[in-house]
């Protein structure tokens, strides 16, 4: 006997959700999907875009039933990474055409004068997702004012958000750890634009789920270059937890939302990068320490905490060679 | 020298293989025993020296136990809390450097009943430990889990505290203790020859009972955890303590730290791993090995021979992925084996955090969770994952009129008292549910609604819990009772509701 839908009780249940475990047919669960996403942002947002399908799709839905207003432009970054980009980038041009969006794509090569693949070249596979993160981060800045949109939404999930959390307990990092579970952040200071996360409380198997029934493309955005220590290890965890406890993600997300750090614990005080003016809680920012790692061939400089050397790099000064002995690439 | 102290780089650092062969770095003599952490090699003798003292230290440091006064010692036979009853010994001996203060006495709780030991394999494993405890001299209880039935709802009631007490009321008791007689004090009564509790076995059977309807060894683990520490509250309140002292290591700490995330519980992240805990009220919680990495406690135990005794637990002998608190031990032991600063880079994020309950002195005005006693965290303004998720079964269900909220319901009368034997409502004609007339079926037959009643008073950790079981009728009675005057309460609240001016909730407790 076929399992009826949980809500509408009358059409055949095609799925169960991964979130509540409920039965619902095709077309509950595109309402509810959609329905919660809409909740979710009640509270606002604009433009902009992290290459994924379904949130432009989901967008773009909402800004027409719910009259949002909003002008919906896609941006899409171009790490530079030979095989990969070029699949998903047809994909972001064929959802352009689709959904009649108009679509930036900014690229490392242009931004930064290097591509994921020649820094992977430089700095070897230990390291690299630092570099394709911070760069990652800023870029969609830099694209967002080039397009002068107000906000960026984001396709980060619940998963991704629970692995955030994970991830910097591990490392320590409070004031991380502090941010990541808002749903929106306020603009931190000139060159960041505000973020909001339209899916942070969609579970990444929904949204597969979703693009799967709606015939959507979908593909994650994962990087080929293997993700740091940390990330896979936090990842792994997240989803050994998920199968003793599908609702642990939320859950982790819950915990997260109701940290509170205690008085008199220093947080890093934000300032702006005296060398491009995007935020910083140093006197260079994180991407243009990195940048001047690749560029003097010193890749470890932004990895390790040399705050020391900032203000040699801003007065042009060369390091001893005590300095960049520590700073070189490990031999392969 | 206190402190878990090594510098940390952004990027933790693989382990290094340790330097064999190398002198102690403390005295810089006599060669190294041990090798705490990378760099940290220490001779025997530096090494006693060492850990003997951060426990002091740490009680120093915090300065919340009081000279003279009584405090419990929470004693599962492991390593840790073996190790800390050690120290205590050490402290308390009359040739120690700097003597510790106060009173001692031991609890331990015997699980074998939720575990399905043989009343034989009880009697062993308390023999052995009352045979430890004996020796130490300081008065010892051993305690059945099944005396969780027969607990009070006062313990799920905040006591008031007994009056915040400032620095210098420390050093006033100090300075009282000394003068006073403190010999007599501090010799240990001789525990009258105590043979171990007998426990009836329909009481085995009714925690059995309670511990069948969890489905799942994580909320197991989660509500063993919690009747545990109910037990240990109890029993020092009865016997008069005032302190309570936990043995958990760092290690422990930071696994129960990712643990608390896990499931819900990042609210209470303080509370769980910090020095000290008050949500009690009354009677204060103390960690005082939070700063011993499990490796350090079992070299000193092995080195000094600490007996302590191997006791089963739910997890024993099951996977690692059977529970989320088993499948974080094995995380953390793993990572820390890569990662030698796992450990302490986990612990000291536990020491930023603060209670979601704002200060202690307000706390009392928090809601606060009938299971675990800590604040509410189920408030909109705090919890949109939660309230996120309500939506979604909201959403994913046929349509119900005014569905889920969190606030408190306005139901029915009282719901009566489920007995455990699942005779309902029948007996008792005036404790009648109220509901056979309206056609609904007796309360009982509906037990769905009874555990959706339950969950408003939880917390989002427990409310998880809750939902692993397939029935709250094996509940001890104390907590259904307190659940119902609870309930009572808010109803007399909101009859009353416009008369009142004030809108902060003193509706409790004890004053
Ligand atoms: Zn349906
Ligand atoms: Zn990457
Ligand atoms: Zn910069
Ligand atoms: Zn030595
Ligand atoms: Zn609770």
């Amino acid at each position: 006997m076929p399992v009826l839908c949980s809500r509408c009780a009358e059409r055949r249940a095609m799925l169960k959700r991964p979130k509540t475990g409920h039965s619902l047919c095709k077309e509950c669960f595109f309402w509810a999907f959609e329905e919660e996403v809409h909740q979710t942002i009640r509270w606002g947002p604009a433009s902009g875009g992290k290459d994924s399908t379904v949130l432009a799709h989901v967008m773009k839905l909402l800004n027409e039933r719910y009259s949002y207003g909003l002008e919906l432009m896609l941006l899409s970054v171009d790490e530079g990474i030979t095989g990969y980009r070029d699949d998903s980038l047809e994909t972001v041009k064929r959802n352009q055409q689709q959904y009649e969006l108009p679509l930036k794509v900014v690229s490392y090569e242009e931004l930064y004068g290097w591509t994921m693949d020649a820094i992977v070249k430089q700095v070897g596979l230990k390291n690299n997702c630092t570099f394709c993160g911070v760069f990652r981060r800023q870029a969609l800045d830099r694209g967002a004012i080039m397009l002068k949109v107000d906000k960026i939404c984001t396709g980060h999930n619940a998963d991704d958000v629970a692995e955030t959390v994970l991830m910097n307990i591990l490392r320590g990092d409070i004031a991380r750890l502090r941010r990541c579970t808002a749903i929106s952040t306020a603009s931190e200071g000139e060159g960041v634009v505000p973020r909001c996360k339209p899916l942070k409380y969609a579970y990444e198997k929904e949204i597969v789920l979703y693009a799967y029934f709606k015939r959507l493309d979908y593909f994650s955005t994962e990087c080929i270059y293997s993700p740091n220590a940390y990330r896979g290890y936090a990842r792994n965890f997240l989803k050994d937890l998920e199968s003793i406890r599908p609702s642990v993600i939320i859950d982790i997300i819950h915990s997260g939302e109701n940290l509170s750090v205690r008085e008199g614990v220093k947080m890093p005080v934000q300032g702006t990068c005296s060398r491009c003016g995007y935020i910083s809680s140093q006197a260079l920012c994180k991407s243009c320490v990195l940048l001047e790692g690749l560029n003097r061939g010193l890749p470890k400089l932004g990895i390790g905490k040399h705050h020391r050397l900032h203000n040699k790099i801003l007065a042009q000064q060369p390091f001893t060679e005590k300095e960049e002995s520590k700073l070189k690439p490990v031999e392969f | 020298m206190c402190q878990v102290d090594e510098d940390y780089h952004g990027d933790l650092e693989r382990a290094e293989v340790p330097n064999v062969s190398k002198k102690c770095v403390k005295c810089k003599e006599a060669s190294a025993a041990v090798v705490i952490r990378a760099g940290d090699a220490y001779c025997r003798g530096c090494f006693k020296e060492y850990f003997i003292h951060k426990f002091r230290a740490m009680l120093g440091k915090n300065r919340i136990i009081f000279p003279g006064e009584k405090v419990l010692l929470a004693v599962s036979g492991g390593p840790s809390s073996c190790s800390m009853l050690s120290q205590v010994q050490k402290g308390l001996s009359r040739n120690a450097h700097k003597k510790l203060r106060f009173i001692p006495g031991i609890v331990y709780i015997d699980e074998g009943g939720a575990l399905g030991q043989s009343v034989e394999e009880r009697m062993k494993l308390g023999a052995e430990l009352q045979a430890m405890f004996k020796a130490t001299g300081f008065p010892f209880y051993i305690v059945p889990l099944e005396q969780v039935l027969d607990l009070p709802s006062s313990v799920v009631v905040m006591a008031p505290s007994s009056s915040e007490q400032p620095g210098s009321a420390y050093k006033s008791a100090v300075n009282a203790f000394i003068q006073s007689d403190s010999s007599t004090c501090l010799t240990p009564q001789d525990q009258e020859d105590t043979s171990l509790p007998e426990v009836q076995e329909s009481h085995t059977r009714s925690l059995q009972h309670l511990i069948a309807s969890v489905k799942t060894l994580t909320a197991r683990q989660d509500l063993l955890n919690t009747l545990r520490q109910h037990l240990f509250v109890h029993t020092a309140r009865t016997e008069g303590y005032s302190k309570l002292m936990l043995g958990d290591s760092c290690t422990r700490l930071a696994i129960k730290l990712l643990t608390s995330i896990s499931l819900g519980r990042g609210a209470q992240l303080a509370q769980d791993t910090g020095f000290s805990d008050s949500r009690y009220g009354d009677i204060i919680s103390v960690r005082p090995m939070r700063d011993y990495s499990a490796k350090e406690i079992s070299y000193y135990n092995h080195m000094f021979s600490v007996p302590s005794v191997f006791i089963p637990s739910l997890d024993t002998k099951t996977t690692d992925k059977s529970s989320i608190q088993r499948l974080t031990e094995t995380f953390v032991t793993k990572l820390q084996g890569d990662f030698p600063s796992t450990v302490s880079t986990i612990y000291r994020t536990s020491e930023k955090l603060q209670t979601a309950c704002r200060s202690s002195s307000t706390a009392n005005h928090c809601e606060r969770c009938l299971l675990c006693m800590c604040a509410l965290d189920t408030a909109v303004e705090n919890a949109s994952a939660f309230h996120a998720t309500l939506i979604s079964e909201q959403f994913s269900q046929t349509k119900v009129p005014g569905a889920t909220r969190t606030q408190i319901p306005r139901q029915n009368p009282v719901t009566p008292v489920l007995t455990p034997t699942g005779q309902h409502c029948s007996s008792d004609g005036e404790e009648n549910c109220g509901r056979k007339e309206g056609g609904g079926g007796c309360c009982y037959s509906a037990k769905q609604p009874q555990t959706t009643n339950l969950k408003t008073l939880l917390c989002y950790g427990c409310q998880m819990t809750i939902k692993d079981m397939s029935s709250v009728e094996y509940f001890p009675q104390y907590i259904l009772s307190e659940a119902q005057r609870r309930r009572r309460r808010s109803q007399m609240k909101e009859e009353i509701t416009e008369f009142l001016l004030d809108d902060d909730d003193d509706d409790d407790e004890g004053n």
